[in-house]
């Protein structure tokens, strides 16, 4: 643009500057590429490995089985048409959101608690052997911790089952069911509550103890330190965490199929559903719509990530 | 749970003790931070610990209900169980090679020559969090051609994409830890080429970062379900979830030996990790 306004501009030193910036142009262009060339195949297998596919789906959500453009998958996903399979997605769809919502929450707030229970703590053996742990439970998950929990909790041969029955409070007597939606709450929190621990524990060391000592001084009962000072600072980074929580929470497949084997009805099952051919013909472009609009929602969920997590940096400096 | 909260709200409500006895309140109050502490990490670690004990108590018992390893034996003889092991083993060798001869180079020019670049890449570890496994597949099978379809080798292709962001951060802060551009200028003024200062200075130097993503690599192909068993291969995981046998220990025990390994895996790279520092600090 700058190049422009001197161009037109009437003084010599200026013309000169915009003609020698011109013949560098191609220059600095092929010094750009010459530069930029050997990251040449990692941007190639992006594009393919994952623009690619990201653009097909995007697109493919638009289109009808005869690939005329139309809003019909959207539609009948969010059911506002009166199609016969339409409450299912929509039904799937809400069910996902409420899955997500639960296991974003409970356990953001208790792995809060436990963070700070383990900031707090003084054995230095303790905090370093707890930061392994949550790293490694945070990887845990799918069928693996399906198969755990079957076996622990199942109701038939489940052996923490048994021991709770024989103490007298058989789980599965009083509301419990693992196959449902809160039982498969109850596993995701095996991989949710560590992650939100691994999340939080670098906030704790931006809460200053001189902060403490100071609100202390000011004569703050630990009830307004925590009011005024604790948690304004911590909760950018605890709901951002949040946020992350429920981007994990809304995309898990391998966990929530192996342990219903598939019969609940969330959005990701739904997906994996059409992708093996169960259901209906005509409806293949269906996954399209369900996998944008799972798109839409994470991109949601890691943009409030993203801009939360920059104010929570303010203050970790 | 609810018990849990209570050790905090417990925590946050010392004032009113501070109004019986200031000199008394400090050692009252540091008692029950210490018990709402303790309670709290007593059922974490309870809901931590049972299920797993549990369920290795389940796997490991014999037909009288008794402790024994002797399931461990049965877990070769299991059927086609072979055939998957070496098809995730085919697998995670396939993607850890295309994976570090993609980002290793690519990485350390970055971080010599393209710094800028560095932020481009950190989008590109946040995108699998946007487009998970259960996406991502929905969008390959859209555009893969049939003949990269019918092979094992396209899991793998996929498996390079979901192992970037590991990959990304285990290079990125092992890269940050050197001092990269001295080790470059001085092997290059004694003469050495690119090919020979990558491999003989600085994937030495850079031994546990390559180490952590490839472990993390591996454990990633050995514990992926959705894209192999959507795409129908039986993996390991695959085969845990579909196994022919007649004995659900078996399945079990594969699924807890399998988290037991991803356990001491990653151990292993923290204390590695550890070590490395405190030498060069």
């Amino acid at each position: 643009m700058s190049e422009f306004i001197t161009d037109t501009s009437p003084a010599p030193s200026g013309v000169s500057d915009a003609l020698s910036a011109k013949k560098s142009m191609p220059g600095a262009l092929f010094r750009t590429l010459r530069t930029g060339a050997p990251v040449l195949p990692f941007l190639v297998y992006v594009t393919l490995g994952l623009l690619l596919p990201t653009v097909a789906i995007i697109n493919l959500a638009f289109r009808s089985n005869a690939g005329k453009l139309t809003f019909n998958n959207l539609k009948v996903i969010l059911c506002v048409s009166n199609s016969t399979t339409c409450s299912q997605y929509r039904v799937g769809f809400e069910n996902s959101l409420k899955l997500a919502l639960v296991t974003s929450i409970v356990p953001g707030i208790l792995g809060t608690l436990i963070a700070y229970a383990i900031a707090t703590s003084k054995h230095e053996l303790f905090k370093r052997l707890t930061a392994a742990c949550s790293g490694v439970l945070a990887q845990f998950g799918g069928v693996n911790l399906a198969f755990m929990f079957i076996a622990s909790f199942g109701a038939l041969s489940g052996v923490a089952t048994h021991w709770l029955a024989d103490v007298g409070f058989n789980p599965w007597d009083h509301g419990f069911d693992l196959y449902k939606f809160w039982g498969v709450a109850f596993v995701y929190m095996y991989f949710q509550i560590p992650l939100m621990v691994l999340i939080i524990t670098p906030a704790f060391a931006g809460l200053k103890e001189s902060w403490r000592e100071a609100a202390e001084n000011l004569g703050a009962s630990s009830w307004r330190y925590w009011r005024h000072v604790g948690l304004p600072v911590l909760s950018p980074a605890v709901l951002g965490g949040m946020f992350l929580l429920f981007g994990s929470g809304f995309s898990a497949y391998a966990t929530a199929e192996a342990l219903t084997t598939g019969t609940i009805a969330i959005t990701p099952i739904q997906i994996g559903a059409i992708l093996q051919g169960n259901v209906l013909s005509g409806e293949a472009n269906l996954a399209y719509a369900l996998g944008f609009a799972m798109i839409v929602i994470l991109l949601i969920s890691v943009i409030g990530y993203a801009l939360l997590r920059r104010r929570t940096s303010r203050w970790l400096r | 749970m609810a018990s849990l909260e209570l050790g905090y709200v417990l925590e946050g409500d010392d004032e009113v003790m501070e109004t019986f006895s200031r000199s008394n309140s400090s050692k009252l109050w540091f008692r029950r931070v210490r018990w709402g502490r303790g309670t709290a990490l007593f059922l974490a670690a309870a809901y931590f610990i049972i299920p797993f004990y549990a369920a290795m108590q389940f796997s490991l018992q014999n037909k009288y209900g008794h402790f024994s390893l002797q399931p461990l034996t049965q877990i070769a003889q299991a059927p086609l169980f072979l055939s998957a092991l070496w098809l995730s083993t085919q697998l995670a060798i396939a993607t850890m090679a295309i994976v570090l001869i993609l980002m290793v180079p690519t990485m350390i020019y970055v971080h010599l020559r393209m710094p800028r670049f560095r932020r481009v890449m950190e989008v590109i570890t946040i995108l699998p969090i946007v487009i998970p496994p259960i996406v991502l597949i929905v969008g390959v099978d859209g555009v893969t051609p049939l003949w990269l379809k019918s092979s094992q080798y396209l899991l793998a292709l996929i498996y390079v994409v979901l192992a970037m962001p590991y990959v990304y951060r285990s290079l990125d802060a092992g890269l940050g830890a050197l001092d990269l551009k001295t080790l470059v200028e001085a092997a290059r003024s004694l003469g050495s080429g690119w090919v020979s200062i990558i491999w003989r200075v600085l994937v030495p130097n850079l031994r546990s970062a390559l180490l952590s993503a490839s472990v993390l690599t591996l454990a990633l192909v050995f514990g992926e379900f959705t894209i192999a068993s959507l795409d129908g291969w039986t993996t390991i995981p695959v085969w845990i979830y579909l196994a022919p046998t007649n004995n659900a220990r078996i399945n079990t025990l594969v699924a807890m030996m399998a988290l037991l390994a991803t356990c001491v895996v990653l151990m292993l790279i923290v204390s590695f990790d550890r070590k490395s520092h405190s030498r060069r600090n």
